[in-house]
């Protein structure tokens, strides 16, 4: 994969509304996402991420700031001047037309010769394995069926860059992982660079190359799933990506001192005073009462997911810590409700983040 | 519901059709009686005082279209004044059927973009010229556009010209009074239309490339066409068989199908001429609402 900048947005800024009573979508936001690349705007919603796609789709014109696109300004070009797609939540398909006729479409307005809508038309159909539904009205299709002709339709004028609002929001859960795969798929085949907004962090984190997080009109952190994951660049990264335990600390010389009394080694924090452990729950292990350096620790409540268990532990102090357990073959981890146990946090997981 | 159950219901609603038989009796003939009346009188002859008399004749349908010359019986020439009043009326209806729908569409247009709450208040606007009476109306229409009404008094006093535009008593005012009369009936079917429109279709066109008229003409007028065949049905065949606006604003000279029948069954003591009119007059309507419906189908099907 190549370095170069596909969407590039500087600065931007969407307010809603008149200027006092403002609403500011997007704050402030700049962000370089590159050729060929898989990219996720991943928030709740509100965050502002469907507000930054239709920036770079041309729906929107942003109330200040710049976006280029190959380098070239296109801040204020209207969507039908733009190299660029989108795929609807809703699809957007045109009822009036047939499957073949809504993937036609982009083509034809380009002005295309019928020979070539026809040649790429088919080549779409055979991409999305929608051939034997080409004549057939978009309203007979099924929710899975929509959604390929939608990609096909969009994909099919090759645009410079496909942008995905909520694709599979609508798609049962074992379609959507099927549709996973096949967007998966058709990115790498295409070798389009892909915009893609959702809300679930799930998806983000199997399908990117790289996540954009977003809260409250912000971008959070960039970067690979794992990145992102691994190490969030503060407190609303790590909760909303994944399930995570906060304790409340104090910082200490080479690490912090939990309200319990343990202290837990944390290299290079600069932080002093009070501030905030986070611990993801596969990262607690329960171990013997009797080790050196266990925290003490109380079972709560078990609860079992299949292939995990949480257990809900407290600590002396009342701090509530979930630690995820691999289920045995039994589904049975072997603990009592009220059971006293010890607990550790495996070396490096824990760290202070900012607020 | 199952299935099972869905068709038991139907056919069982189906089996006790004669209980609306009384109503179906009373359309039947409601609907079919006239009609047949009319169809009988037009081969009938004309009575001296009006009314008819019991014999058959072809008269009244051959004088649609041929009249016998009076000093030289076994003569014909076309009655070139029943064909230019047919002529008229097919003009008149179909440049007001466009001139309404030209008006109506972004009317219904506007009133369908607007916030959910606002959009009865607008349509209740829409509906308010027919709670006073179409006489009224147009008598409303004739003051504003006779010589000394508000229109030619602006433009007098503006200076803009110096003698009244002759409107009144021409075809341009029969015009103008059709268009503001079923104007409302344009707008609202297209509005019904409009309103189960996807505006997100809109921006899917326009992000595929398409210039606004290509999302206009290739997007919009296809899904909303119901709409517009509606309306158009709905404008058409009463101005086709308009009465009162052409004789009040075209005067007695510039008539139209409706005041011809009406003529005939009225001074002209002709029935039987009144009666093929009137029937001819159906066959026109429909005729041209089947070629209509059938063209516009045509395009929609091939998109």
């Amino acid at each position: 994969m190549s370095q170069a900048i596909a969407i590039e947005a500087r600065k931007v800024v969407k307010a809603f509304g008149q200027a006092d009573g403002a609403v500011r979508a997007l704050d402030d936001v700049s962000v370089e996402i590159r050729k060929g690349e898989f990219f996720t705007l991943l928030g709740p919603s509100g965050c502002g991420k469907t507000t930054l796609l239709r920036l770079i789709a041309g729906f929107e014109m942003p109330t200040d700031g710049t976006i280029l696109l190959d380098g070239a300004d296109i801040t204020y070009l209207p969507p039908n001047q733009r190299p660029v797609n989108t795929v609807f939540q809703s699809y957007a398909l045109f009822p009036h037309l047939s499957v073949a006729q809504n993937i036609a479409f982009g083509l034809q307005m380009l002005g295309k010769p019928s020979a070539e809508v026809k040649a790429r038309t088919d080549r779409m159909l055979a991409l999305v394995q929608m051939e034997s539904m080409a004549g057939r009205k978009t309203s007979q299709l099924s929710g899975g069926q929509q959604q390929r002709v939608a990609l096909a339709r969009a994909l099919a004028p090759q645009p410079k860059v496909l942008l995905l609002d909520e694709p599979l929001s609508a798609l049962d859960y074992k379609l959507r992982k099927d549709m996973q795969l096949e967007l998966k798929r058709l990115q790498l085949e295409t070798g389009i660079t892909f915009v893609f907004v959702t809300h679930d962090q799930e998806e983000a984190l199997t399908m990117s190359d790289r996540v954009g997080v977003m809260s409250a009109g912000k971008l959070q952190q960039v970067g690979t799933p794992r990145e992102i994951y691994t190490t969030p660049a503060n407190r609303f990264v790590a909760s909303f990506i994944g399930e995570t335990n906060f304790l409340p600390a104090f910082a200490v010389p080479g690490g912090v001192k939990l309200d319990c009394g343990a202290v837990i080694e944390v290299a290079g924090l600069a932080r002093q005073g009070r501030t905030t452990l986070t611990v993801r729950p596969e990262q607690v292990r329960l171990v013997d009462t009797a080790d050196t350096g266990a925290i003490a620790a109380t079972v709560k409540n078990l609860v079992y997911f299949g292939t995990d268990t949480h257990c809900y532990l407290a600590l002396s102090d009342g701090a509530e810590v979930i630690a995820r357990l691999q289920s045995p073959s039994n589904g049975d981890v072997g603990l009592q409700v009220g059971q006293n146990v010890a607990l550790r946090f495996v070396p490096g997981a824990a760290q202070v983040l900012a607020d | 519901m199952s299935a099972a159950e869905d068709a038991r219901e139907k056919a069982s609603v189906r089996n006790a059709w004669y209980l609306s038989a009384p109503a179906l009796a009373v359309l039947t003939f409601a609907a079919c009686g006239p009609l047949l009346i009319m169809l009988v009188y037009s081969f009938l002859t004309p009575g001296q005082y009006g009314n008819v008399e019991w014999a058959f004749s072809l008269k009244g349908w051959r004088s649609i279209l041929v009249s016998e010359d009076i000093f030289d019986p076994g003569v014909f020439v076309w009655a070139d004044a029943h064909l230019s009043i047919f002529w008229r009326s097919v003009k008149l209806s179909i440049l007001t059927t466009l001139l309404t729908l030209l008006i109506g569409f972004p009317t219904a247009w506007f009133i369908a973009t607007r916030p959910p709450k606002s959009r009865p208040l607008w349509l209740f606007l829409i509906t308010i010229p027919f709670w006073t009476n179409l006489l009224i109306r147009t008598v409303a229409i004739f003051e504003v556009i006779r010589n000394e009404g508000v229109i030619n008094s602006l433009l007098m006093g503006a200076g803009i010209i110096s003698a009244p535009l002759q409107i009144t008593y021409t075809d341009t005012a029969v015009f103008i009074g059709m268009a503001y009369v079923f104007l409302p009936l344009m707008v609202l079917p297209l509005f019904a239309s409009i309103d189960r429109f996807d505006m997100r279709l809109i921006e899917a066109a326009y992000d595929l490339y398409a210039s606004r008229m290509a999302v206009l003409r290739r997007v919009i007028l296809p899904i909303v066409r119901p709409g517009i065949i509606a309306g158009s049905i709905l404008v058409f065949v009463p101005s086709l068989g308009a009465v009162v606006t052409p004789r009040i604003l075209g005067g007695g000279k510039n008539m139209m199908i409706g005041n011809f029948i009406e003529l005939q069954f009225g001074q002209g003591r002709n029935w039987p001429l009144g009666a093929a009119l009137s029937m001819t007059l159906l066959v026109i309507v429909t005729v041209a609402l089947l070629f209509y419906v059938r063209a516009a189908n045509r395009e929609t099907s091939h998109g």
